[in-house]
């Protein structure tokens, strides 16, 4: 156990000692609070009535976004999720790319044990990322909707679940990042792979799938939507309203974890177990 | 102080797909003495030291420090210190957080890294990115971390490689300190003159496979002994030789004749009136030797 909580200590300093995590911490928030703060203002404004309802182009369709709070919170995973991946893939790739995996494991030679450390590490940063996030979602776009005259529901407990959604979702996120990371060591490939799969493919998948029912049940356990569902509100759903109903919350987090747990355990026999050369 | 520990390698094998990379080898090394590891490039040096060291599996065998596997260690940095040729840097860190992360890992006081960085030179440049550092200062920086745990037994890879002038003989100095507190300490070269200084015993491998080991005087084999011999009448040399039934064959400073006694040469020149303008015994060099051994350079 000791050697198992060295092990967690030693992979926060990792983090702490290099530069990623705040230059991704900082874009994340920035690149949060810039949606939800600006798309928190144009809902309200057109909720409100600020916007002549004669000039929003409804489609014919009714202009209603249901409460406009969880929608504008949830941008904190919705959006942030891909930066707690990246910094879970890029913590393990590092290891590989600059051979620090020799001093890792002369230090502690049991792999399973670093590896597992690696995972809770990353969970609990990549919840910290949720804070991050949160504090742009909540703080920024909060602030634009009560400006608006939107009730922010600060004080209603949906919304502070939904925030200790967000944080497990976030750190979820961070270990499938190293689960990635094991299974595709190579480090310019897992940069790829994650950018490539959350900005365009699971989108587009998302998409495609939600047109007929039976796929719309099988997208609903795509990575993105398993987190929307955990989380238990995001843009997408408003963008796509016809989609199947969403898996339950905790239905969600487990399908969450189990990409994680598959990734990880699989990449640690692909890459972590073997030979160090 | 640190007691060293005896490095016990039995038979152990390595195979990359159909290559054997290392081949049934069995050695032991001592503490309290300076064990060099020599053999040349791709002979299987870097593979044994990894799998001594738990991050290469063998295919076959078992290699131990005083019977523990090194994955068994309880403590493994403060039993064995390692330093790999790889140069295991993430280079934004910096050399103080670098030994930090491992000092962290393996429970040790972080007083111990600003300790190692003096013991090597870079108390000043501990603060620096490791980035920017030369390669003599990375290798010292491996050295640190090797240190970290005040180990009894030290196992290094080609640490000279990269150093400086100063930083060779400091190293030197380095290593029969170590011994001499008693620790075992197992240093591989390619090049034996890059280690003869330092090194009481030799393990010499080619090929994957074990081919001498022994105290370093034991290299100097002087199988074919030869001497060098000159005239200015070296026509008239030549025949002396041949009639004394000495063979020879002709050098570039002269007659290169079959044997390892310059006096019995004088004396037959002396006895057929020939004059001689060179006679000396051909020192077969620790370096030639240990070719010998190792089936020629053509790999160095």
């Amino acid at each position: 156990m000791t050697v198992f909580l060295r092990s967690v200590s030693a992979e926060f300093a990792k983090i702490f000692t290099t530069r990623l995590w705040w230059i991704l911490a900082m874009i994340l928030f920035c690149y949060i609070g810039l949606l939800a703060g600006g798309l928190a203002a144009l809902f309200s404004a057109i909720q409100t009535g600020v916007i002549s309802p004669d000039a929003v182009n409804t489609g014919g369709g009714p202009t209603n976004f249901g409460s406009l709070p969880p929608l504008i919170y949830s941008f904190a995973s919705s959006v942030g999720y891909v930066f707690p991946v990246l910094l879970g893939a890029l913590a393990t790739t590092g290891e590989f790319r600059h051979q620090t995996l020799t001093p890792t494991f002369l230090a502690t030679p049991r792999r399973g044990v670093v590896l597992a450390a690696k995972t809770v590490t990353l969970i609990l940063i990549g919840a910290g990322f949720g804070i991050v996030a949160l504090a742009a979602s909540v703080g920024l776009g909060g602030g634009v909707l009560s400006a608006f005259g939107v009730d922010a529901l600060l004080l209603d407990t949906e919304t502070w679940l939904l925030v200790a959604r967000t944080l497990l979702a976030m750190g979820l996120w961070a270990a499938i990042g190293v689960g990635l990371g094991v299974l595709v060591p190579n480090q310019v490939a897992s940069i790829v792979i994650v950018l490539a799969f959350t900005q365009f493919v699971e989108p587009l998948l998302r998409l495609a799938a939600s047109f007929l029912e039976v796929t719309a049940k099988i997208g609903n356990f795509l990575p993105g939507a398993a987190s929307d569902a955990l989380v238990g509100a995001s843009v997408f759903t408003i963008a796509n309203p016809v989609g199947a109903a969403p898996l339950n919350w905790w239905q969600g987090g487990l399908v969450l974890l189990g990409y994680a747990l598959v990734a990880t355990v699989i990449g640690y026999a692909a890459s972590w177990k073997k030979d160090v050369t | 102080m640190p007691t060293g520990a005896v490095i016990e390698f039995t038979s152990i094998s390595k195979r990359f797909g159909a290559v054997a990379a290392v081949n049934d080898l069995s050695f032991t090394v001592e503490p309290g003495r300076v064990t060099g590891f020599l053999g040349p490039n791709g002979a299987g040096k870097t593979t044994s030291l990894r799998i001594l060291l738990g991050l290469v599996a063998a295919s076959s065998g078992t290699a131990t420090f005083g019977g523990v596997r090194y994955r068994d260690l309880p403590h493994p940095l403060k039993t064995v210190g390692a330093a790999l040729e790889a140069a295991s840097f993430h280079p934004g860190r910096t050399a103080r957080s670098h030994l930090g992360v491992y000092a962290i890992a393996a429970g040790l006081p972080r007083t111990r890294v600003m300790e190692v960085l003096t013991q090597v030179g870079l108390a000043a440049h501990a603060a620096q990115r490791v980035g920017g550092y030369s390669l003599g200062m990375r290798q010292r920086l491996g050295l640190a971390y090797a240190l970290l745990g005040d180990p009894g037994v030290l196992v290094l890879d080609e640490p000279i490689n990269g150093l400086d002038p100063e930083g060779i003989r400091w190293i030197r100095g380095f290593l029969r300190d170590m011994a001499a507190e008693g620790r075992t300490v197992l240093v591989s070269s390619h090049l034996l003159s890059e280690v003869a200084q330092s090194v009481d015993d030799v393990v010499i491998i080619a090929r994957g496979e074990l081919v001498h080991r022994g105290p370093l005087s034991s290299v100097d084999t002087d199988a074919a002994p030869q001497t060098i011999v000159d005239s200015p009448d070296r026509e008239n040399l030549a025949a002396t030789l041949t009639a004394a039934g000495i063979s020879f064959s002709i050098g570039r400073t002269g007659l290169l004749a079959a044997t390892g006694d310059p006096a019995m040469l004088g004396h037959l020149a002396f006895e057929a009136g020939v004059e001689l303008s060179v006679l000396h015994r051909q020192k077969v060099g620790l370096e030639d030797s240990f070719l010998a051994l190792v089936g020629g350079g053509h790999s160095l």
